[in-house]
């Protein structure tokens, strides 16, 4: 068994409001998350020795967290990379880091801010964002410059192998709705229909202007992970640490937008992660109650529930018809609204969910949630958690 | 041609070969000196034997279109102005004689109503500036 299974806990969890575009400054929006998340766990800003984010862009250095908290005593940091796929694998590494000794309560944060991220992306060639796309003389002479470009591609694959169609994917979409409906944060609470789904002008075909992610809410996540033993201490039930897995991607596709190159686009790294995922937690996809899967695209969903083992593989868009992942129905996915309901915070927002479940507070709670998993973005590099309930 | 306003490849050394194949209205892909295998985009070594020798081997062009898309109206998170009248196609075709080598293009003398995914191509080459061609496809 794996030394990392139930060895520590998600203690405190924070979140700033999300706004469309409001101009924040994305230090101040993470110093804000990591404020509510210490008070949550009940503890204080000095407790914190550990500090881990994820990076795409500059969200906000660690010094410049560490230095306005007052922090003098972190033992531990790392910057997770691998775009949106790092979100759960700062957990992760928050998890060994306290399970190990390095470090006690270890805080996991991002802030985004889309002029950071998209439009920085647009005017700056050196953000990570557009490093991690280093590929780009081989695609935008031809047009293929944005990142709904990468997905689009696979899914018109996923279509042809497997017959899925839009209007399943509208489903995906529909549900997202269903549950942002019912959460007072998110930032698209008006319920949609499939035939909205399918009026909605395409974007990059197949996929539609409703496939698609906020693209431009600003905000910030925060959790604390520490033992499971000390958070039994602390203010709130603990959401153990089940499993968690992480991998940087297959060739080629290490690069995310030369995922459509590799041999098999329409299975993504979460396949080749999930078998070890289940293994340290000791569950199926059968145990889950609740999942909380990446969404910047509705194909995205379609490519967890299948490469997590859900339904099979091909069957992604059928299993997410008639109500299946809606509150209430066999496995409720997104129950925030994810990123195509509430907001876009590269799957930090997810892990949020998850502890919410596990403790009953969410907006649209699953009755008796003892296990969720969640999962961070394919394709390329990616990582999930299983969480338990204490 | 000095009006041309969509985004040109920013060619180095290492790929310089590629570019310069195309001028000459060669298709070449970069294939290992040592175990024989096509790879693109070009990579400094072989992920299957891990050599540094690789040649530049002239392929026929044709191909099939594996999959493709077709951008209808800008996007968040362009990493570049794209410079095209939408909607276009963007195609993935699936060279032959390479193992399975695919590369990014449009298509061309075939319009968008009639991709599919699986139907033959060929490479055809298309002069955009003094010093750069571009390999495009057309059906077969």
């Amino acid at each position: 068994m794996s030394a990392l299974r139930n060895a520590c806990s998600i203690a405190g969890i924070g979140q700033t409001d999300y706004l469309v575009d409001s101009g924040r400054d994305p230090l101040l929006l993470a110093l804000e998350a990591i404020g509510s998340a210490v008070d949550d766990a009940g503890l204080r800003p000095s407790d914190i020795d550990g500090i881990v984010t994820s990076s795409i862009d500059a969200s906000g250095s660690e010094q410049f967290i560490a230095s306005n908290l007052g922090l003098s005593n972190v033992s531990y940091t790392s910057e997770v990379t691998g775009l949106g796929g790092a979100a759960c694998a700062t957990v992760a590494h928050a998890a060994m880091a306290v399970a190990s000794g390095m470090a006690n309560h270890v805080v996991c944060f991002r802030a985004f801010t889309p002029f950071d991220f998209m439009q920085g992306a647009k005017h700056n060639q050196s953000t990570l964002w557009a490093k991690a796309s280093g590929v780009g003389e081989f695609l935008r002479p031809f047009g293929w410059s944005a990142m709904i470009d990468t997905f689009a591609m696979g899914c018109r694959r996923h279509m042809h192998e497997y017959g899925t169609t839009s209007a399943q994917l509208g489903a995906i979409a529909v549900a997202a709705r269903k549950h942002a409906a019912m959460n007072p944060r998110a930032i698209r609470r008006d319920p949609i229909t499939i035939d909205d789904h399918q009026n909605s002008a395409f974007v990059t075909q197949p996929l539609r202007e409703l496939d698609c992610l906020i693209s431009a809410n600003d905000g910030a996540c925060a959790m604390i992970v520490t033992t499971t033993e000390r958070a039994k201490d602390l203010k709130r039930p603990p959401a153990r640490i089940m499993a968690a897995a992480q991998s940087l991607g297959s060739h080629p596709g290490l690069l995310w937008e030369l995922s459509p190159f590799k041999p098999t686009i329409t299975e993504s790294e979460a396949a080749h992660i999930a078998p070890r995922l289940y293994r340290m937690a000791g569950l199926g996809p059968q145990d889950i109650d609740v999942a909380q899967l990446y969404d910047c695209y509705t194909y995205t969903q379609l490519l967890l529930l299948e490469d997590y083992g859900f339904c099979e593989k091909g069957e992604g868009g059928s299993f997410a018809e008639d109500g299946r992942i809606e509150i209430g129905g066999e496995l409720p996915v997104n129950t925030h609204g994810g990123h195509l309901g509430e907001a876009y915070i590269h799957g930090f927002t997810h892990i949020l969910e998850g502890v919410k479940q596990l403790r009953g507070t969410s907006t649209a709670q699953v009755q008796g949630a003892e296990t969720t998993l969640v999962a961070s973005a394919v394709p390329g590099p990616t990582s999930a958690l299983i969480l338990g309930k204490q | 041609m000095t009006d041309y306003a969509r985004p040109l490849p920013k060619i180095t050394s290492e790929t310089m070969p590629f570019w310069e194949g195309c001028k000459s209205h060669e298709l070449r892909i970069q294939r290992c000196a040592s175990c024989a295998r096509f790879r693109f985009p070009p990579q400094k070594m072989c992920r299957h034997c891990n050599s540094l020798e690789a040649n530049w081997d002239s392929v026929s062009g044709e191909g099939t279109v594996y999959s493709f898309t077709v951008p209808s109206q800008p996007s968040p998170g362009e990493l570049a102005a794209r410079g095209f009248d939408y909607p276009f196609a963007v195609v993935l075709v699936e060279l032959d004689g390479t193992g399975g080598v695919r590369i990014a293009s449009n298509i061309v003398e075939c319009s968008i109503e009639d991709i599919e995914i699986g139907m033959p191509v060929e490479v055809t080459f298309e002069r955009v500036t003094d010093e750069v061609v571009l390999p495009k496809f057309r059906p077969a």
